[in-house]
């Protein structure tokens, strides 16, 4: 602390803060503490958000709305809406699944082997994602998997009418493989934040299984179901690398189509295209965050 | 259900028949028997894993008895499940629906017995009137203090006007001023309204103080049943000699009838007691004390070390050597006895419990 | 429903086990004959030392901040809190649209190594890290372990280092192995910034060679479950310790901020 006047003794970083030789008042001299932090954040995180956005409304040099009707081409609009309807189905797939098995976790017993096993799988399937899932999934029932072998072995051709799995069809049922576990592992505490009290009040006033349900759980239990849907829709929306080791060519999501974008001529000389695209998805996942965090807050109050 | 207003209802003799429960092989409960008179607030007393607790919850319909019957107003309930019960039942904590207004709480069991929106707010609004909390019927639990919320959690018992009200620790999880308020608060509208209750706690100050009768348990069996007065004393057992109120233990020897306590001779509860050496549970009450200016001794010569001023009472701790024996003395007489007096003590020749065993409270 | 998580798992196994041929036999010729393909050394390697850079500078750039938010500047608690919060809400591929720019004057100017990664997934890591080590510090009484330390003479340095950090190693143990994990499995950021990192590469040689694709696949899976592994075991062994009965001595748990 400053007795002495001296500056407080840096904290060590990566890069080189300058330090403040004089000696001044307190205020200033805390902000120091966290200047380093705020510094790199804003290098790396905030600097390329405002490039996205401030990029999709200029073109050499100026502002412009012309990349934002570049956004009009057939292509990129069936990509978004592609990528809107990939994102609630498995949404809802995950969730409502998700839901069912969490719930049958809920009420065994809180300390037993099943609810362990699942907690921790959970954990590490939410993450198993990208590549590594794609190539499982090829691995499973692609065109040399596992399941479509043996399917054949025994007169079943799961892809007598095309190979559904390089396709959307195929997204949702790869990308349950992480919605799911991600829906317990946040549905769960919710199921847990309900207390047997209420089962028994409810009992005891005279309500039957169906009234608890309807009265009690259900309302209790619906902005944490909701808000979990709207994360499985967010986390669905923004998935990138599965898709991308699955689909070889053709813009069918959101991100495939950014991702091609940046690579293409077009792309490399009219950035701003590019930057439009990925505005329109930080929109998209903004709203749907921001609906989260309002329907958590209410969670939160009512199932601590 | 008649929708009539939560007047004054004749209260109903609810029957504990020799219920038994058990988990796993242990015995929480183990032949209870029990009736209450209508209107008659009973409180069930003992520590925690007496019984106390599932025997409510027998009652209540929460738990299946493996053995005897509940009769409520004169119909054996046993086999009926909670919801068609009509008991009201307040829990420790956390009970009211978080999702809910207070009165819409209170309502809910009007809303389960199919009765209109109007008429159950109009009722809910009455109860919360009731319990005190006029003003508070929109707020929702967690903008309610500990008290508040049990106040609701018993408006919303007797709103549906139950044949008897459960009341499992309602006062266990708040703090000591605002339990001492609510208890009382409980007993007033518990007369008022003229309910059967059973009243479940694991302190002995509560249930003195406010029920008819007061059953202490232990180990699944009841110990006492009786008035408080007669419970605090005349215990039957040495268990509910120290449960409730505090004891002291004093090694002694039975001779003939009588117990011999540091050169005093005790009558015995038990006259027929065989003789040997025993150790007498003598109350603080029952103590008092002459100071001893002069450097006498004796077996019940002794100095206070330490004085607990408890308001209109002291107790006072005195150590005679080898042995510590708290006194209970009203005030005044407590403070001509400061830390540091010497003193004899003098034991009040009423009838005492013993014990045979250094540690255990058991006693033939 | 375990089944359908457990097939592709297996599926795996039994893919990059498959011998040559109808009929052949098992063979482990993908698993061993990854270190032949120098590229996915190479790979391999780099995730490597990105996951360790990575988790050494998150903790170098993001404990002291916290630290000294908690202890100076408790007002900027929650601009810290959204900013670890908002990678989020910008996913991977918006981020790295951004990010292009910014990468490819730091290529021409600084350097263009794979390592340069770091940077950006220290940002990717924030939101996890950050909650782990919240939780760490919200466990312990930092102010007064810091007042402490001060008054007996220690540095910023020690404080952070030799005093508050050892007490909460739970929590930094539990960043560092999310962030380990989460970079050997990104994939997005190096591929559009035209990186080489394992997941880039597994995809690559998916194409020419799919059973050693696959055998890393599981080798990285493994790895990943494994350290998830070593997180809960870590996290209920000092759950136990706290649980052995302790002396209740009021001063302690001034000092250590819980209960015994």
């Amino acid at each position: 602390m400053t007795v002495t006047g001296k500056p407080v003794t840096g904290i060590p970083v990566m890069e080189t803060a300058r330090r403040p030789r004089e000696g001044g008042r307190r205020l200033p001299l805390h902000w120091v503490g966290a200047a380093p932090f705020i510094g790199y954040v804003a290098v790396f995180l905030l600097l390329p958000t405002a490039i996205v956005v401030v990029g999709a409304f200029s073109a050499d040099g100026g502002p412009t709305l012309a990349n934002l009707s570049a956004l009009n081409q057939p292509q990129l609009i069936t990509a978004f809406t592609s990528s809107l309807v990939l994102s609630a189905v498995s949404a809802i797939v995950g969730a409502v699944l998700g839901a069912v098995f969490a719930y049958a976790v809920a009420t065994g017993n809180p300390s037993g082997l099943l609810r362990r096993i699942v907690s921790s799988a959970s954990g590490v399937l939410a993450q198993f994602g990208g590549v590594t899932l794609a190539f499982a999934f090829i691995a499973t029932i692609g065109g040399n998997g596992f399941i479509t072998l043996w399917l054949q072995a025994h007169g079943l051709d799961p892809y007598a009418r095309g190979v559904w799995l390089y396709e959307l069809p195929g997204l949702v049922l790869v990308y349950a493989y992480f919605q799911i576990p991600l829906m317990v592992l946040v549905f769960l505490p919710a199921l847990d934040g309900i207390r047997p009290q209420w089962r028994e009040a409810t009992e005891s006033l005279g309500g039957s299984t169906w009234h608890y349900w309807r009265y009690v759980a259900g309302p209790l239990l619906l902005p944490a179901f909701l808000g979990c849907t709207l994360l499985l829709f967010a986390n669905s929306f923004s998935a990138y690398a599965t898709a991308a080791a699955l689909i070889s060519q053709g813009d069918p999501i959101l991100p495939i189509a950014i991702a091609n974008l940046l690579n293409s001529e077009t792309g490399i000389a009219q950035p701003g295209i590019g930057q439009a695209l990925a505005s329109e998805m930080i929109v998209i996942v903004a709203v749907v965050m921001f609906l989260y965090a309002v329907l958590q807050r209410r969670t939160t109050r009512w199932l601590r | 259900m008649a929708s009539t207003a939560p007047a004054v209802r004749a209260g109903v003799e609810v029957r504990l028949e020799n219920l038994q429960r058990s988990y796993v092989g242990v015995s929480a409960l183990n032949g209870l028997s029990l009736t209450l008179a209508p209107g008659e607030l009973v409180a069930l007393l003992g520590p925690s894993g007496c019984g106390k607790t599932t025997a409510m919850r027998l009652v209540a319909g929460l738990e299946e008895a493996d053995g005897g019957r509940v009769v409520i107003g004169g119909a054996d309930v046993t086999n009926l499940p909670a919801s068609k019960r009509d008991v009201g039942m307040v829990f420790q904590a956390y009970s009211l629906f978080p999702h809910m207004t207070a009165w819409q709480n209170v309502a809910f069991g009007l809303q389960m017995r199919k009765v209109g929106q109007d008429e159950r707010q109009r009722r809910a609004y009455e109860m919360l009137d009731i319990v005190g909390l006029a003003g508070f019927a929109e707020r929702f639990a967690h903008q309610l203090s500990g008290g508040q919320q049990q106040r609701v959690a018993l408006a919303r018992a007797l709103a549906i006007n139950p044949k008897i009200l459960l009341l499992d620790e309602p006062l266990s999880a708040l703090d000591a001023r605002v339990r001492a308020r609510l208890r009382d608060e409980i007993r007033r509208i518990q007369l008022e309204v003229g309910i059967t209750t059973l009243f479940v706690t694991h302190d002995q100050e509560e249930a003195l103080a406010i029920a008819d009768r007061v059953g202490v348990m232990n180990k699944g069996r009841l110990e006492q049943l009786g008035p408080p007065t007669e419970v605090y004393s005349r215990p039957a057992t040495p268990f509910v000699a120290e449960f409730v109120g505090l004891t002291n233990r004093l090694a002694g020897v039975v001779r003939g009838g009588e117990v011999e306590v540091r050169g005093a001779r005790l009558p015995l509860v038990r006259p027929d007691a065989e003789d040997g050496p025993a150790i007498a549970l003598v109350r603080p009450e029952t103590v008092s004390m002459t100071t001893d200016n002069d450097a006498s001794t004796g077996p019940l010569v002794g100095t206070v070390t330490a004085t607990s001023f408890l308001g209109a009472t002291s107790r006072l701790t005195v150590d005679l050597g080898d042995a510590t024996v708290l006194a209970q003395l009203t005030t005044t007489d407590a403070s001509k006895m400061p830390p540091g007096t010497r003193v004899r003590l003098v034991l009040r020749p009423d009838p005492v419990l013993i014990a045979r065993d250094e540690t255990a409270s058991a006693e033939a | 429903m375990g089944a359908f998580f457990l097939v592709p798992i297996g599926a795996m196994f039994e893919f990059s086990t498959r011998g040559v041929g109808e009929g052949a036999a098992r063979t482990l010729v993908s698993w061993t004959t990854i270190v032949t393909f120098p590229d996915l050394v190479k790979a391999i390697i780099a995730s490597l030392e990105l996951a360790t850079i990575t988790s050494v500078a998150m903790l170098f750039l993001l404990l002291p901040t916290m630290i000294w938010v908690r202890l100076r500047l408790p007002r900027l608690n929650r601009i810290i809190e959204f900013l670890c919060l908002l990678p989020l809400t910008i996913p991977a591929i918006v981020l790295v649209v951004g990010l292009l720019p910014v990468y490819r004057w730091m290529a021409e100017n600084l350097s263009d190594s794979i390592l340069t990664l770091a940077f950006a997934y220290v940002i990717l890591v924030l939101p996890y890290t950050y909650r782990a080590l919240d939780a760490g510090l919200s466990a312990i009484n930092v102010k007064t372990l810091s007042e402490a330390a001060r008054s007996l003479g220690a540095g910023w340095g020690t404080v952070i280092w030799r005093v508050i950090a050892p007490n909460m190693s739970g929590a930094v143990l539990n960043a560092c192995l999310l962030s380990v994990a989460l970079v050997l499995g990104e994939f997005t950021l190096a591929n559009i910034l035209g990186y080489v990192n394992v997941q880039v590469e597994i995809a690559q040689l998916g194409q020419a060679n799919a059973g050693v694709s696959i055998a890393v696949s599981v080798a990285s899976l493994l790895f990943a479950f494994v350290l998830l592994m070593v997180l809960s075991f870590v996290g209920a062994a000092r759950r136990s310790l706290r649980s052995k009965p302790r002396v209740r001595d009021p001063r302690l748990e001034a000092v250590w901020g819980q209960k015994a």
